[in-house]
């Protein structure tokens, strides 16, 4: 072996190192931002929250005091409605496209979620403000829960279809060949088996439902009183968030700190749980 | 007794026998339900189309293609509306997101799928999904009160006085900007672009790794002379999704960007964007012609994203059919 090639291949071997590990560094300056944030919505929110904050209406500035509750509520009923809309047409049109994968109407669902799932959650809310806000001429949480209902409809079809394609083909055949109609072949043999991961479809999907806030500004519009009129304006947990922080008054950011933790432990709660959920069936079907 | 029971069933009248069945049968009914769900989860997409279409025909005539090109937007006075400021505006920032975010996502998603020991893989992709999950609102929060004083507005300053001869770093510095939407983005989008990317390298047969390091490649040559090159379809379907992801984001944008309608060149300059235009004017729209100029913008978007959408699906197909295993994204 020469001079030459050994020093190229110390220099490859060089380089080898130092790329490998800048990918490592890569990664924790990818994850640092998830600790740098969830570290400072605990500090900053903590001090503002307690039973108080989660059960009085909010007061006007300088008065001290004042909490969220409209918001609380306001958010149970939009995110409420929009998984009481989507689950139902959600986990169908999963199931024919998991059932019918290769016919046109299957394709077609299939390309209309990935479409769907790629369209800006502002021009959702653009799309329900014309449907329903401008016909009726008023704000609603009705139009703030269908706008969160288009958001979690293609999250709740591509689980369900993953899930109910991951149940063995075998299971239903059984099922029909005992003369069982293929609706209850459905409900009592496919569904029960798939019934986890479409739980945890909807759990991921209304996660990412009570984050929204663009579209909730012209649907829900927010509400500084208790509402529990499906017909009139509500304010929401990331709407409120949004006018506390753009607002000048520190008394305010301090409450929009306090309603992120609210809402970031509701989210991250919700995340984990379904997650931990689905790798724990993962890991009994495959042991 | 099965005489006596059969005798009343043959009395039944054709129509009620056919009822009967399907009511017992249950099948028909079932189908039925399954359409309709197909079919509303069609007519969902048409109908967004529809609607920003036909809510955008005031602005459509008045302003012809020329809406997209020109500068003026003046809801007060000349009643004149152009979008150029607001897709320029979205472009620079989405621009920034990519630079930024695409070599950082790409070494995570190497570091995910090649080197990183089994044990560390899955604690570090759910923390990267946790990133995903972390509201749009919630990143504007922290953007606004945390990342742009700490770490955005030093930097600012710093790239002003060494660079500011260049338009693109000119001052004052301000804080809110172009630059601090576009870097708070990248962070938006890590997430995506890191779990397509990942599985597109999972993907890639492992004989290819193996035929690489049996030439005598170390893993960084396997990786950027035979992996990066295989999944390259995938991997710029990675990217354009991410790319779709920022160009659509609004309020954690409409928080840090400043929302002013100057045209510089400066990414340190607050700016606009389309989403952030539609997400504070569209509750102020106090006349038919600026509502529907809004919902062009709104329409813009739209098809922007629709494209890119299309696009980048079409790559990663392509790239499953070569790899025979399903990236879904």
């Amino acid at each position: 072996m020469n001079k030459y090639s050994t020093a190229r291949k110390n220099r490859r071997k060089t380089v080898n190192i130092v790329m490998l590990s800048l990918t490592a560094l890569a990664t924790i300056l990818v994850i640092s931002p998830l600790i740098w944030i969830l570290g400072y919505v605990i500090r900053e929110g903590m001090p503002a929250l307690n039973i108080k904050f989660l059960t009085q209406l909010p007061t006007p500035v300088g008065v001290t005091g004042g909490g969220i509750v409209n918001a609380l509520l306001g958010s149970l009923m939009t995110v409420g409605l929009g998984a009481l809309i989507a689950t139902p047409v959600g986990v169908l049109a999963g199931f024919y496209a998991a059932v019918h994968p290769d016919t046109t109407l299957g394709v077609l669902v299939r390309f209309s979620t990935d479409v769907i799932s790629g369209v800006p959650s502002i021009v959702m809310g653009i799309f329900a403000y014309s449907l329903i806000v401008l016909p009726q001429r008023h704000f609603s949480a009705f139009s703030g829960g269908a706008v969160l209902s288009f958001i979690m409809l293609p999250i709740i079809i591509r689980t369900t279809e993953e899930m109910i394609r991951l149940v063995p083909g075998s299971l239903r055949e059984g099922s029909l060949a005992l003369g069982a109609p293929e609706w209850k072949t459905s409900v009592s043999v496919v569904l029960p088996s798939a019934l986890n991961g479409v739980i945890t479809g909807v759990m991921l999907a209304i996660a990412r439902a009570a984050g929204e806030a663009a579209p909730m500004l012209f649907t829900a519009f927010g509400n500084p009183f208790l509402n529990g009129d499906f017909n009139q304006p509500v304010a929401t947990l990331p709407h409120t968030i949004f006018t506390y922080a753009i607002s000048p008054y520190p008394d305010w950011h301090a409450k929009a700190w306090a309603t992120a933790l609210v809402l970031i432990v509701l989210i991250l709660v919700l995340n984990i749980v379904a997650r931990l959920w689905s790798q724990l069936r993962a890991r009994r079907m495959a042991g | 007794m099965q005489q006596t029971r059969t005798i009343p069933r043959l009395s039944i009248k054709p129509r009620q026998k056919t009822m009967q069945r399907i009511l017992q049968h249950g099948d028909q009914p079932y189908r039925m339900l399954l359409l309709l769900s197909v079919f509303l989860t069609v007519a969902l997409i048409i109908g967004i189309g529809v609607e920003l279409w036909q809510n955008s025909g005031l602005a459509r005539q008045a302003f012809g293609l020329k809406f997209l090109i020109t500068t003026a937007w003046d809801p007060a006075l000349t009643e004149n509306f152009g979008a150029l400021p607001f897709i320029l505006g979205t472009l620079i920032t989405a621009l920034i997101a990519l630079l930024v975010a695409v070599p950082l996502a790409l070494g995570t998603a190497i570091f995910l799928a090649e080197l990183a020991p089994a044990w560390l893989r899955q604690p570090l992709g759910f923390l990267a999904e946790l990133l995903a999950a972390v509201p749009s609102v919630i990143y504007g929060l922290w953007g606004l009160f945390v990342f742009i004083p700490v770490l955005v507005r030093p930097f600012s300053i710093i790239l002003n006085k060494s660079l500011g001869f260049l338009p693109l770093f000119r001052g004052p510095v301000f804080g809110p900007s172009r630059l601090a939407a576009g870097l708070l983005l990248a962070i938006m989008v890590f997430p995506t672009i890191t779990a397509i990317s990942r599985d597109v390298l999972r993907a890639i047969p492992n004989s290819q790794r193996e035929a690489a390091l049996a030439l005598g490649a170390t893993r960084w040559e396997m990786i950027t002379q035979v992996l990066l090159p295989y999944g390259t379809s995938g991997l710029l379907g990675a990217t354009i999704l991410g790319l779709g992801r920022a160009l659509g984001e609004t309020i954690a944008v409409t928080m840090v960007i400043g929302n002013n309608l100057d045209l510089t060149a400066s990414l340190l300059h607050p700016g606009y964007t389309m989403a952030s235009l539609i997400a504070n004017e569209f509750t102020e729209a106090t006349f038919d012609l600026y509502l529907h100029s809004l919902v062009e913008v709104g329409l813009i978007l739209f098809a922007i994203t629709l494209i890119l959408n299309l696009f980048a699906r079409l790559l990663i197909w392509r790239l499953s059919l070569r790899t025979r295993t399903e990236v879904r994204v």
